[in-house]
């Protein structure tokens, strides 16, 4: 399930959610992305998420279409928020299950890295000097190549 | 067509979508961005390092040489930041 919204999300709701009367999940793994209060050595007073409505929801239910061909997973959850949000809170939740633990580690870690070149969000930084766009960083695209197959190149 | 900027290119250019009705020599995104590059400066400022534009048609990831038609929907953003 692929949810994006300026909400904030309440990560123990979510996973007893999930967890409820399946039982045969054996384990989770769960990632959750929060607003640093600083970038490089300023200050970052709030962080401004723009994203591409309808595009985004296409890309994330891709992206959970892609886990589950890869892993054997019970689950899927992806939450993004977009909006005006301040340092410490919440970004993205990624929490993946499986009936061992491999599928659901590995597949939050593919899901996190992939969702940083390939989920339409752009990041304002209000920072001291003024506003300024997050660049993508060259270390996302190398973690995100990692898990390209052989077969997809 | 309906076009739309993300990010610091709907930064630089000023407006975040604009319906457009470009002539029959735009046939791919490339071209559709020469085009509007003579649209005025915030557009040529935009557009001025294409290896730093990502798009996509109809909301789905496309490069540079893809083709383009009325009634299409076309994005030109900088390289997404999600998670």
């Amino acid at each position: 399930m692929i949810r994006v919204q300026t909400e904030d999300f309440d990560i123990g709701a979510e996973i007893s959610r999930m967890t409820a009367g399946n039982t045969e999940i054996g384990g989770l793994a769960s990632f959750v992305g929060l607003v640093r209060d600083y970038a490089g050595d300023e200050k970052i007073s709030s962080m401004t998420l723009e994203h591409y409505p309808g595009m985004t929801e296409k890309q994330l239910a891709k992206l959970e279409a892609e886990a589950r061909e890869r892993w054997e997973l019970q689950d899927v959850l992806i939450v993004h928020r977009y909006g005006t949000l301040n340092p410490g809170d919440r970004i993205v939740l990624v929490v993946t299950a499986s009936a061992h633990r491999e599928a659901s580690l590995e597949s939050c870690q593919f899901l996190i890295d992939w969702l940083k070149t390939k989920a339409p969000f752009w990041k304002l930084e209000d920072r001291e000097s003024g506003a300024q766009w997050v660049e993508s960083r060259n270390e996302d695209s190398v973690s995100a190549d990692k898990w390209v197959r052989v077969t997809d190149a | 067509m309906q076009v739309l900027y993300f990010g610091w290119v709907k930064s630089r250019i000023g407006i975040g979508k604009e319906e457009l009705s470009p002539p029959p020599e735009v046939t791919n995104v490339a071209s559709l961005i020469d085009w509007l590059k003579g649209r005025g400066d915030s557009y040529a400022n935009a557009f001025e390092d294409s290896t730093a534009l990502r798009v996509a048609v109809n909301q789905e990831i496309a490069p540079l040489d893809a083709a383009i038609a009325d009634g299409d929907e076309v994005a030109v953003f900088p390289p997404m930041t999600g998670g």
